[in-house]
This record gives C-alpha cells, sequence and structure tokens, in this order.
C-alpha cells in the first residue's frame, strides 16, 4: 500500500521495522526529523526493547552505537555534515573493529561557510573511513536502502551508511510503499554477531597491533569490505523478488550510448529526465553503491562510451573530485573522454535547464576537464578584483553575499 | 492508484500542475504544501512537496512547492514556473518576486482583506483572467473560527474551490489525516475557504 510521508518518516518507520535494538541519537538538521521520529516510536513503546538513548554528541552517538554492536545489538544512529566529521574518528573504529553498525547521512555541505544545505561533501569526506557507502535516489530508494544495509552490515561484518540528499529527499513527501516487517524478516533475520562482548568467553575487540600485523589486518579488512559487492547483489535479489523493487549496486544503464553521465543520489531522477530527452544519444549511469566502488560494473557499463561526465556534489579542493578518481581508474585504459561537472554544492538546485545546457555544451564538443555548473562568474571575477586591488579585502563570503543580495533586498528563496 | 479510478476525480488544467506556496515562517506555508501534496494523493495523483528550507525563523518569508501530476515525477528541483500560486501574506506581493514565472494561465490565491486593485495586483489579474484569482481573507475566517488567523488550512479549501484541482473531499481527508480526528475544526476551516470561493466567485 502505497502512502504520502515524508521521506525522514518513511525512513524512521522502516528503520523501525528493522529491529534495532540500541538507537543513539543526537540532532542535527537535516537529519533530525528521522531520529526525532524514532524517539518518538521508543517511547509508544513500539521498538520492542530498543534503547534509544539521548547523547551528548555526535562522537558519543557513534561510540554509543560501537559500544552496543560489540555487546551483540543492532545499532542504528542518523547524522549529517558537521556531525559525521564530528564522528570521525568513531567511524575508522567502527569500520576497523568490523562492527555492522548502521547509519543514515542526511548529506548536507560542510562549513565554512557554514551551510545548512544539501551536497555530498559530508558523506564524501568519508569515503575512505572503511564502510560501505549506498546513495539513495529517491525516497523509495532510501526506504528499500535501509533494510538491505542492515542485512549487508551483518552479513559481511562491516558498518553500512545510508546517504540520502539532505532536504530534497529527506524533507520532501512524496507517495512510498514501506516494506513490510516481513518482508524486511525475510532479508534481515536476527542479529547473529560474529564477534560479540560475553563475560563467559571472553575476547578482546580493540587490541593494539603494531607493525607485525597492521597491514593484514588492513589487507583483510578490504577484502571484508569489498565482499559488499557480491553480497548486496544477493541481499538485493532475495529482496526485490518479494518487493518487485530491485536494487543494485549500479542502477540498471540506459541502452549503450556515446555519452554517459555517471552521478549518484537525488540529482539522478532530473538527469534521467533531461537525458530521456536527447533520444538515446545521452545515457545516464546512477552509482547506489560507491564504496566499495564497483568498479567492474561501471566499466562494463561505460564500455561503449565515448565522453563519461561525472556530475559530483562535492569536490577535492586542489585536485579533481572524487566519483571521477574513481571512474577514471575503473576505465584505465580505454580511449574515454572523462569531464568533471561539480553542481549543486550547499543546496543550489541542480536544474534541467542547467542539464540541458551542459549536454549541449558536451554535444558541441566544448565541454571542458572540469566544469563548476551554473557558476556565477560576474561574482567571482568582482572578488578577484577586489583582491587585486587591496591587499585587506576581508572576509571572502561575506563579500560575495553583498554582491549577491544587494542591501535591503532579502532573498526570494 | 486503483483511488483514481474510483474517485470523483478533479481535473489537472495541465499536467505536470505546478504550485508555488508563499508565506511568512509561523503561518503553515510548509504544512499547506504537505496537505495539499496529501489531498492530491487522496484524489489519486502523484505528489511531490517540498519546502524551499530557507530561514526557519517565524515571520521570514517562506517558499514551498507542490508538483502534481498523472504521472510519477522524477524531477527533483524548485518550481520556477509555477501553474498556481498560493500568497499566505499579502506584505510579501512588494518584497519578494512571488509571480516570477507564472503562467500566463496560471492561478493566483491571495490571502487578504483587500481588493486586487488595493493590492496593486491588476496587471497579473488582467494577465491570467479573473477568474483564474481569487482574494480571499482566510486569516481573517480563520481567526473567526478557531481564534488563530493561521491561514493555511482556509487558503487550501480556496485553492481547491478556484484551481479544482484537489476536491474538497480529499481537502477533509488530509487534514484529518495530518491533525487528527480530535481536531474538526479543521474541517470548517477548509469549508470556509472552499465556500469563500464558491460561493463568491473569484475576484
Amino acid at each position: 500500500m502505497r502512502e504520502q510521508l515524508e521521506g525522514s518518516q518513511a525512513i524512521a518507520r522502516t528503520v523501525a521495522r528493522c529491529r534495532p535494538e540500541v538507537v543513539p541519537a543526537y540532532p542535527i538538521t537535516p537529519q533530525t526529523h528521522i531520529v526525532e521520529a524514532l524517539g518518538k516510536m521508543a517511547k509508544a513503546g513500539e521498538l520492542g526493547r530498543c534503547q534509544f538513548v539521548t547523547v551528548e554528541s555526535e562522537f558519543a552517538a557513534m561510540s554509543a552505537a560501537i559500544g552496543a554492536s560489540a555487546a551483540g545489538a543492532r545499532s542504528y544512529t542518523a547524522t549529517a555534515s558537521q556531525g559525521l566529521l564530528y564522528m570521525a574518528e568513531a567511524l575508522f573504529n567502527a569500520a576497523g573493529l568490523g562492527l555492522p553498525v548502521v547509519m543514515t547521512v542526511a548529506n548536507r555541505a560542510i562549513g565554512a561557510p557554514i551551510n545548512i544545505w544539501n551536497d555530498h561533501s559530508d558523506a564524501m569526506s568519508q569515503r575512505d573511513c572503511g564502510w560501505v557507502q549506498l546513495y539513495a535516489a529517491d525516497n523509495q530508494d532510501a526506504v528499500d536502502l535501509h533494510p538491505l544495509a542492515f542485512a549487508l552490515a551483518e552479513r559481511i561484518s562491516v558498518p553500512v551508511m545510508v546517504c540520502v540528499d539532505g532536504f530534497v529527499l529527506t524533507h520532501a513527501f512524496e507517495p512510498l510503499e514501506l516494506p513490510s516487517a516481513a518482508d524486511i524478516e525475510a532479508v534481515l533475520p536476527g542479529y547473529e554477531p560474529r564477534q560479540v562482548l560475553d563475560p563467559d568467553e571472553p575476547v578482546t575487540i580493540g587490541a593494539m597491533v603494531g607493525p607485525e600485523a597492521f597491514t593484514e589486518v588492513r589487507f583483510l579488512a578490504d577484502r571484508q569490505l569489498r565482499g559488499a559487492d557480491p553480497a548486496f547483489a544477493e541481499l538485493a535479489r532475495g529482496y526485490g523478488e518479494r518487493t518487485g523493487r530491485l536494487l543494485a549496486a549500479v542502477r540498471p544503464p540506459v541502452p549503450a550510448a556515446h555519452t554517459v553521465v555517471v552521478a549518484l543520489g537525488s540529482v539522478l531522477g532530473t538527469l534521467e529526465e533531461v537525458a530521456s530527452a536527447t533520444d538515446g544519444a545521452v545515457g545516464v549511469l546512477g552509482l547506489v553503491m560507491y564504496r566499495p566502488f564497483p568498479a567492474d560494473a561501471v566499466r562494463a557499463a561505460l564500455r561503449d562510451a565515448d565522453h563519461v561526465i561525472v556530475l559530483e556534489r562535492a569536490f577535492s579542493p586542489g585536485a579533481s573530485a572524487p566519483v571521477t578518481a574513481d571512474v577514471r581508474a575503473a576505465l584505465a585504459g580505454t580511449q574515454a573522454r572523462i569531464s568533471t561537472v561539480v553542481c549543486g554544492l550547499g543546496g543550489r538546485p541542480v536544474t534541467r535547464a542547467a542539464l540541458h545546457d551542459l549536454l549541449a555544451t558536451a554535444d558541441r564538443g566544448e565541454l571542458g576537464e572540469v566544469t563548476f555548473l551554473d557558476l556565477n562568474d560576474d561574482v567571482v571575477g568582482r572578488e578577484l578584483y577586489r583582491q587585486q586591488q587591496a591587499p585587506r579585502t576581508g572576509p571572502t563570503a561575506a563579500n560575495l553575499l553583498r554582491d549577491v543580495v544587494p542591501a535591503g533586498r532579502g532573498s526570494v528563496r | 492508484m486503483s483511488d483514481h479510478e474510483q474517485r470523483n476525480v478533479p481535473g489537472l488544467p495541465c499536467d505536470p500542475f505546478h504550485v508555488r506556496i508563499h508565506g511568512r515562517g509561523g503561518q503553515g506555508v510548509v504544512t499547506a504544501a504537505e496537505l495539499l501534496g496529501l489531498a492530491a494523493f487522496f484524489d489519486g495523483f502523484e505528489v511531490q512537496a517540498f519546502p524551499s528550507f530557507g530561514s526557519e525563523r517565524m515571520g521570514a518569508p517562506v517558499v514551498a512547492f507542490c508538483r502534481i501530476a498523472s504521472e510519477p515525477i522524477r524531477v527533483r528541483e524548485p518550481v520556477t514556473h509555477p501553474d498556481a500560486i498560493v500568497i499566505l501574506d499579502a506584505t510579501l506581493l512588494h518584497h519578494v518576486d512571488v509571480f516570477g514565472g507564472l503562467a500566463d494561465d496560471g492561478f493566483v490565491l491571495v490571502n487578504s482583506l483587500h481588493s486586487a486593485a488595493d493590492l496593486g495586483i491588476d496587471t497579473v489579474t488582467d494577465r491570467v483572467g479573473r477568474d483564474h484569482v481569487a482574494i480571499v481573507p482566510a486569516g481573517e475566517l480563520a481567526r473567526a473560527r478557531t481564534g488563530s488567523p493561521r491561514p493555511n488550512v482556509v487558503a487550501l479549501g480556496a485553492f481547491g474551490a478556484l484551481t479544482g484541482t484537489v476536491s474538497l473531499d480529499a481537502l477533509e481527508r488530509a487534514v484529518l489525516g495530518r491533525f487528527g480526528p480530535d481536531r474538526q475544526d479543521n474541517l470548517l476551516l477548509v469549508r470556509a475557504g472552499f465556500d469563500a470561493v464558491a460561493a463568491v466567485g473569484s475576484a
């Protein structure tokens, strides 16, 4: 039965059906609605014996999730942006210890300048922490990825992050189909920990490891993480057979095209709409799994592409952008030209008009190696000019705001 | 949805139909988009309702959007070319570009006690046609019934009557679904808005 739901509420209700046993929570926009809803359900006694723990920070939230997971409890939390960064040390610990924590990241930009809106800077900054990263293209994906995330995490004993575009998805109301408790139970039986703190059978989780074995521990962790690709495929097949909604590490590509745009997250809907109007000239490759990077599937999907355009919702200052680097590595030895398009930073909408122009530019052979979509050259030029004129030009962010929003005028949005 | 065939379904003037709602923090702008989406869903349509996430404070200009369509909606961008505009606070008329991108045959609903001429929106009225404009004292109608001047629910009733895109029945289901059966006063508000347009006609 489809229901008209806010993305966050739909995620919270699905997580509840995944039967978490410990939910340490700390609020941060735009994730807050998710843990708020879970808190209400816990208070109403709808989460069984689940412990909803209000903690003092994101660092504490992840630390509590690690402790609970090590004690054999199915553990879940959610965060975004600066909150994810504040967890960074604990993220590496959860992965390094091989604890199957599941976390929703409501993707949001990172300051400074402070910005509460959506991009992928937060999750991309943590791509090397050893977690599986899954990205939802829409809210139905966001719902369906959570049971699969728990099942995957527990199957391979690795933590999983479900990345959901903040506001664009978390705060959007749409018709959604929630998986039933039975659908979830079929893919996600009770948690059987690979390792557990048990006074009757004492073990050390978190032993210090020196140069004699650290490399080998890391080698095995990488191998374990790479197992997420086949495990996800198998779990998603089983889930898809029950629900009729089949997910895969990469979304089914459109028939081979000379130009293919690679993207992840909520921009895919708009992109697919624009690409579908090109009569097959432009294809779209949507990544659902980003870590481990499904290099084989990407290479196979792009084998006929002459020009690959990677839409990036984050970038690597001073270098390129994260997804491009991975796509380039996957395509090593092929002739495909690769262009990076950085777009939608800090909540700037990625519009059909902008994507249409982008594809037209690419079609004329005029798309460069790196492009910032919709960049306001005038504002950039004015600040560069100021910086040439005087040494003390003041803070760039405030200067640009004065240029963009003249005094006395509020923003239209 | 099977609802689509069973119901006395309102028609969409165009498909997809894009709505932009302007107001100020505290007036229920985001809730209005959510309720409109819920009502359209009950009427059997595909829907996407979302806020623009600006400054979340009382009194600040707020915008929310709703797309209504017969086919699933894939696009994720703000509504820049609306087919209907709802303005919950008339003081925004000359501060924010509320009519930006409005279709030539679009609809305009304004919460105000004043006339189009007094509000200075005659040019817009002339462009879209008088039967596509309604000026309803939604805040006053709400205050008279509940003591609260929050105009959103009354405005939605008026919107249903003005545009014919959502049924009164679906709007009533939506407010009861959103606020609970204890809040029957919301039914009065929806009907007050609907009747204000249905009885008097448009501006």
